[in-house]
């Protein structure tokens, strides 16, 4: 492969060679990412709908069937059609007998290292949130992402008060409080050690609680209590 | 040390081609090569065996591509077709690895893409598939593969161990054993690596004065 050219001909040829072996590996290239993407793409969709099927039954203890819903930029709440992207994505849990169980609702926001995405449980009719759970982070091991496996810190979020008032807001916004000061219902007990990621926590939850969960309970006041989601759906149409 | 035992290559059986990258050409404990995975990714057991046997998949695809193209491959382009076949694979892994398990994609995170400018790669394609058969390139990928693949496991195995008190997310120790942090940490990784340099620098030369 020594073609170092010394005459104007050996330098046409040599061109044509080099923009020969660049293509070729080119087209080669793209044909294998492109035929690898299509191959996998079914079972990667397969496995994330599962992993966030799995994260909706860990929020909502006691479910045992999921659909999804959106809330838009007025606050309503709409069936996802697909390339749909609501506000707010919500799963709605029923149990065995389909009644609800709560809504699962995904949030995000700052935490020490990058965004936090967490899926959070809510039960209307107790107006209380029922479970947590991280779904994406990158905290420190060790220190952060506390956040995640403590028990002490996700005994937290297996009755926290969210009650909505009668003009329709958050009575009390949530908010994270040094480990060991819990007073109040509302508050989340903080983690000595992952301070911001706990802090972080905190602030998400009580950012979203504070949009979706008026939204929500206003809903299932008017589904008069508990009945699924769908039949809200199909009346409006 | 490690520039007497990487420059000097006699002529080789096919054997030895294998053998080299295990132990006498160890990709990351003599030629100290791809440190950014082998500091970065090596803080647990699964993370590292996982990345080790990507990149050794990355290296193997390319190294064989490598070899077969080498007298396709015009000098001039020659870094630029070895990025392209190396990031094509890369991006096969990376689809790979989504499809057999989100939690492992997630936890090895940026680094996969991260493959395409892992040095052993390229470095195996310019010295090695690019003058060698198909057949030579093979064993020389595989063997530099497994190195790194078990250079990446000890220094995992270490990690998880003393930093997490489990091995592939088995508790090894009781109850009250205090984890030391700092050891899944990145400067653990450091440390980690100081440690297996050291070992392996004893061994090498009192191979050498006996």
């Amino acid at each position: 492969m020594r073609t170092t050219a010394h005459t104007p001909k050996q330098e046409g040829t040599s061109s044509a060679k080099m923009l020969r072996a660049m293509l070729g590996i080119g087209i080669l290239s793209a044909f294998l990412i492109v035929s690898a993407f299509e191959l996998t793409l079914p079972r990667v969709e397969k496995l994330k709908a599962e992993a966030l099927e799995k994260a909706v039954f860990n929020v909502l203890p006691g479910t045992e069937s999921t659909r999804s819903f959106g809330i838009n930029s007025q606050g309503k709440i709409i069936e996802i059609a697909k390339g749909d992207t609501p506000e707010y994505t919500l799963y709605a849990g029923y149990d065995k007998d389909e009644k609800l169980v709560g809504y699962a609702v995904e949030a995000s926001g700052q935490g020490y290292a990058d965004l936090i995405r967490i899926l959070y449980g809510y039960n209307p009719k107790e107006q209380v949130l029922i479970g947590f759970q991280v779904l994406e982070s990158k905290e420190t091991p060790g220190l952060g992402d506390k956040i995640e496996k403590e028990e002490r810190f996700l005994e937290n979020f297996k009755a926290l008060d969210v009650r909505v008032t009668s003009e329709g807001l958050l009575r009390n916004k949530v908010i994270t409080v040094k480990q060991g000061e819990k007073q109040n219902a509302w508050e989340i007990d903080g983690i000595t050690g992952a301070t911001i990621s706990s802090r972080a926590i905190g602030n998400i939850i009580g950012s979203s609680t504070t949009e979706v969960v008026p939204v929500l309970r206003r809903h299932s006041l008017k589904m008069d209590g508990a009945k699924p989601l769908e039949k809200q759906a199909e009346s409006n149409e | 040390m490690s520039r007497e035992t990487t420059s000097s290559v006699p002529k080789a059986t096919t054997t030895d081609e294998f053998i080299k990258g295990l132990w006498r050409e160890n990709p990351v404990f003599v030629q100290v090569l791809g440190m950014c995975p082998v500091l970065a990714v090596s803080n647990t057991a699964e993370n590292a065996l996982a990345m080790g046997l990507a990149t050794a998949f990355v290296l193997l695809m390319s190294n064989i591509l490598v070899s077969l193209l080498r007298d396709f491959i015009p000098k001039q382009v020659r870094i630029a077709s070895y990025i392209l076949i190396i990031a094509t694979f890369v991006t096969v892994t990376d689809y790979a690895i989504q499809a057999i398990s989100v939690e492992l994609y997630k936890s090895l995170g940026a680094f996969i893409s991260l493959i395409v400018v892992n040095c052993l790669i390229l470095s195996r394609a310019e010295a090695f598939a690019s003058k060698n058969t198909v057949w030579k390139s093979t064993l020389d990928a595989l063997g530099m593969g497994a190195g790194f693949t078990f250079a990446l496991f000890c220094l995992g195995a270490v990690r998880e161990i003393l930093g997490n008190g489990s091995i592939f997310e088995w508790a090894l120790f009781p109850e009250g054993f205090q984890n030391w942090i700092v050891m899944i940490l990145p400067a653990g990784g450091f440390f980690t690596l100081a440690g297996w340099l050291l070992i392996i620098n004893v061994i090498q030369t009192r191979k050498v004065k006996s």
